[in-house]
């Protein structure tokens, strides 16, 4: 390991940003709430949870009740309560924004009754009396959980295929380690066990199962298959040791053996999404000296929301903006990262070009790409009958989630290109009730569908 | 899941949680509205000879950033036709058969006005009568309301009245301003009530306008009495409520109102020996959606406590109410702060100190100064555990062994 900082300190410093409330923090917090009536903050949340109702809750100290009002609308209330954006959503529409220029802490409230009810073990939803009826899911992240959760409690019998080790998709590889654990995400999966969803680890589908063993097996399949690898940035070097992709490096995070996940002191990370932002503010807490954000547009045009930007800037990350990587340069030996190669661009008539002779050197061990995630086209492409658009989603009905082939319906990243984990939850919710309409020709509607 | 239903005097309920007589049971399709949002009953907008009323009528008590946590309020019953009334009250229990609804009325002191609208009621298929005797202004100016509820003849003598004419469950409200609730609740069961139901509102004026000087609520310059509900008058009613619970002599079920707000407030009466609740105050804050926390909230209270329904819970706590002489004398509490806990605010230093008897001192911890309770001094009156804002830093430990016990009357053989 290459870090200055002991094992205690990098403990220290992945502590949770959004600590748990105290119950007194969480009394005067819910008693805070005016109890809006149809909330701004219920309709700004994509899951269109009943926040003020959840809340009055926890004030009168109904903290089941309060979870189960959370979980009727999202499934992934857990997870969402730690990692939402809030701030763009239900807490940025929150009237005491204008009141007391300071919004109710809904997040840090859900996760308050989440964390009653997955740490006790309390279900608040039972599994539906067995309708007949079986339902493959490819996917085990927040699309995949959630519409399995709504479909086990409409009776469905219900299997996951996921090719990883662990369920959870990105919960439980992806999220920043100071939003949330992998034992957070594991709580949750457990949660969804009980009702008796059965899970398939280590299963892919398309390599140990195929599309013709899910069909018959089950009367409809769900695809929440997310997105794929880390995209290329093509340019020489990047075969290099000390090359990393955002979320390989993020993943080895998540295991926390710290002495064991890549480091150096030096460290460049490519992209000014929310994914580049998680991996500079985790390459700092993990001890890093320096932290490049490299970027070939203005601050301007970055995809980041600006709090995480706020978040990287206070964790003493530095940024180039307006450059380009045109080279990853190797040491002596030819193996190893030593430099990043960079061209300055500007823009000229509208359109991004490299200034040129500003090409130079910075001095890096690691170069981490974090420049959007490619579509899993190629898998894709192999469901029968499904048509994916240009951009390389899942076409569906916007309503029911049915894609081109009626057995098959699809939520998620895979459909909307990549959001958040939340928009997720939305897409399994509404690919519950058009599955359940499919076959059985009965419509119901989930809270906040 | 526990079940909520209750028979109250005969009258079913699905769940204890009925709405008050006031505006939010001013007409058929808000009690059709409240039902459909989960309430389990509704006694209708007082009804009797329509009035003119006065605008402004409401006003209310703020506490630091709490909104209306008192309301007082100068409106009187109905201003709409009885005819109009009836019409829907028959319309809503078509409707709604299983739901209970009940009337409320109020007539001038005669035999004959109080028989008829009785019979009118009864004509209608409603469940119930309740018989407004506590509006504490503008109807008791013309011997109505209150005027009769404080006058225990005037309660026995119009509630006979009401059951010779009609066969309906009659259910006595009672107002709370008077000096004992056991008098007029006697004289109504005398009067052969089937059930009580408490309080009506407490008089009250609510504050002055420094820059106008006008008492609120401002009726063209001039203000009058009104009656005093919402989250402040709950001790008041738990109290008369179990006054009346534990009478002996009152022998019929009890309807708790006044500051109820929540599941909490509602299971409180109930264990003080409520068999129904009923909430005005609240839904004019918030509206009918808070029944649904109220239903949810007792459910679960009920499955974690072990209790199958909610009428195991009613009364449960009426036999820890008892005269301060049968108190013991020997039970000892010390206050014990926990220093893992103190934020260091020091407030129940000063309120000892200053309000009760100066024995909390300050220790060294680790450098720094914490207050410490001096256990030979201190009488264990709660003041500094009340005060205290951290959770779980003050608790009140017993210190005597439990082997004794003596009461004041023991003591002094009264
Ligand atoms: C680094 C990073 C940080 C993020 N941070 C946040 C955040 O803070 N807040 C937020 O709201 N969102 C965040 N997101 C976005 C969020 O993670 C996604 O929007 C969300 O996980 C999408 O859910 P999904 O179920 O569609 O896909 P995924 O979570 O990607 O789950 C897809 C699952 O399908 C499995 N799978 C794929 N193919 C197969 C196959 N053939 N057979 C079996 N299984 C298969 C995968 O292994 C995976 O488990 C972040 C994303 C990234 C990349
Ligand atoms: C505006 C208003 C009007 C009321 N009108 C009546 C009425 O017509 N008849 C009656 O019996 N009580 C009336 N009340 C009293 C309520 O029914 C209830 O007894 C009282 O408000 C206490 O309950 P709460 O604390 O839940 O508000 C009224 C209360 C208010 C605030
Ligand atoms: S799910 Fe996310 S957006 Fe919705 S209320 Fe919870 S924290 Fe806010």
């Amino acid at each position: 390991m290459n870090s200055s900082l002991s094992l205690d300190q990098i403990t220290n410093n992945f502590r949770e940003i959004h600590p748990p409330l105290n119950r007194a923090e969480a009394a005067f917090e819910a008693n805070r709430c005016l109890y809006c009536y149809d909330a701004p903050c219920t309709q700004a949340c994509p899951t269109h949870i009943d926040v003020p109702a959840f809340i009055k809750k926890i004030a009168s100290g109904n903290l089941t009740g309060s979870a189960r009002v959370i979980l009727d609308a999202n499934p992934i209330g857990s997870t969402c309560s730690r990692v939402c954006p809030v701030e763009a959503l239900c807490e940025g529409a929150c009237v005491e924004n204008t009141l007391m220029k300071q919004p109710i802490q809904i997040g840090r409230l859900q996760r308050y009754a989440m964390d009653h009810v997955l740490s006790k073990g309390i279900d608040v939803f039972k599994a539906g009396a067995a309708n007949g009826k079986s339902v493959g899911i490819i996917g085990s992240g927040p699309a995949g959980l959630s519409c399995a959760m709504y479909l086990a409690r409409l009776g469905y019998m219900v299997t996951v295929y996921e090719r990883r080790a662990k369920a959870g998709g990105l919960g439980t590889y992806g999220m920043a380690e100071y939003k949330m654990t992998q034992q957070h995400s594991a709580d949750e999966v457990a949660m969804i066990e009980r009702l008796g969803v059965q899970f398939r680890l280590n299963c892919e589908v398309g390599r140990d199962v195929t599309f013709a063993d899910l069909e018959a097996a089950h009367d409809a399949v769900f695809i929440g298959v997310g997105l794929g690898a880390t995209n290329k940035l093509g340019i020489a070097g990047e075969e290099l040791a000390g090359v990393y992709d955002a979320l390989e490096f993020i993943e080895h995070i998540k295991t926390r053996d710290w002495a064991n996940v890549p480091m150096a002191k030096r460290i460049a990370v490519i992209g000014a999404g929310n994914t580049a932002i998680d991996a500079v503010t985790q390459a700092k807490r993990l001890g890093a000296e320096q932290v490049l954000m490299i970027y070939r547009r203005t601050q301007k045009e970055m995809s980041a929301y600006e709090y995480e930007y706020e978040l990287a800037k206070q964790d003493a990350v530095e940024f180039r903006w307006q450059t380009t990587p045109i080279e990853i340069v190797a040491d002596a030996t030819g193996k190893q990262v030593a430099a990043l190669r960079c061209v300055r661009t500007e823009l000229q008539d509208g359109k991004l070009v490299n200034v040129v002779g500003s090409e130079f050197n910075l001095p890096v061990e690691m170069v981490i790409k974090a420049i959007g995630q490619q579509k899993q086209r190629s898998f894709l492409a192999t469901v029968p009958g499904i048509n994916i658009d240009a951009a390389g989603r899942v076409v569906v009905n916007a309503v029911t989630m049915q894609t081109d082939n009626p057995k098959y319906f699809a939520g998620g990243d895979c459909v909307n290109g990549g959001a958040e984990a939340v928009d997720a939850a939305q897409h399994g919710k509404h690919a519950a009730m058009g599955i359940h309409q499919f076959l059985m020709g009965e419509a119901v509607t989930f809270a906040g569908a | 899941m526990a079940d909520l239903s209750v028979n109250f005097a005969g009258i079913q309920s699905p769940n204890p949680f009925w709405l008050a007589s006031a505006p939010p049971t001013n007409m058929g399709s808000m009690v059709e509205r409240a039902f459909d949002t989960g309430w389990g009953g509704a006694v209708w907008k007082t009804l009797g000879e329509p009035i003119v009323n006065v605008s402004s009528r409401l006003a209310a008590m703020d506490y630091g950033s709490q909104r209306m946590m008192g309301l007082n309020n100068i409106e009187l019953i109905t201003d709409r036709p009885l005819d109009v009334n009836l019409k829907e009250i028959r319309d809503c229990k078509r409707k709604y058969p299983k739901h209970a609804l009940i009337i409320s009325l109020m007539v001038e002191s005669k035999r004959e006005a109080w028989q008829t609208i009785a019979k009118q009621v009864e004509d209608t298929g409603a469940d119930g009568v309740e018989l407004n005797f506590g509006c504490p202004h503008g109807m008791s100016e013309r011997g109505m309301g209150a005027a009769m509820g404080q006058v225990p003849e005037y309660t026995c003598m119009v509630t006979e009245w009401v059951k010779e004419a009609t066969n309906l469950p009659v259910i006595v409200k009672l107002t709370p301003n008077i000096t004992a609730i056991n008098y007029p609740a006697r004289a109504a069961v005398k009067g052969r009530a089937d059930a009580l139901s408490l309080i009506n509102t407490i008089n009250s004026v609510m504050g002055v306008d420094l820059d106008t000087m006008i008492p609120h609520p401002n009726v063209n310059g001039q203000a009058a009495h009104g009656g005093y509900c919402g989250p402040a008058v709950k001790p008041i009613a738990l109290n008369m409520v179990s006054e009346l619970a534990r009478d002996p002599e009152v022998t019929i079920p009890i309807s708790g109102i006044g500051g109820i707000q929540t599941w909490r407030d509602a299971a409180e009466f109930l264990l003080l020996g409520a068999t129904t609740v009923q909430v005005c105050t609240a839904v004019m804050h918030y509206g009918y959606r808070i029944v649904e926390d109220m239903i949810d909230g007792l459910s679960n209270y009920l499955d974690e406590k072990g209790y199958a329904s909610a009428g195991d819970i009613i009364g449960k706590s009426v036999h820890r109410v008892t005269d301060w002489g049968n108190l013991d004398l020997k039970y000892k509490v010390v206050a014990r702060i926990d220093h893992s806990k103190c934020v260091n605010c020091n407030l129940c230093h000063i309120a000892c100190e200053d309000g009760a008897h100066q024995c909390i001192h300050f220790t060294d911890v680790h450098g720094k100064a914490y207050p410490i309770v001096d256990e030979a001094e201190c009488v264990g009156c709660n003041l500094c555990h009340l005060v205290c804002p951290a959770p779980g830093c003050i608790s009140m430990v017993r210190v005597d062994d439990g082997s004794q016990t003596m009461s004041w009357r023991e003591m002094t053989g009264q």
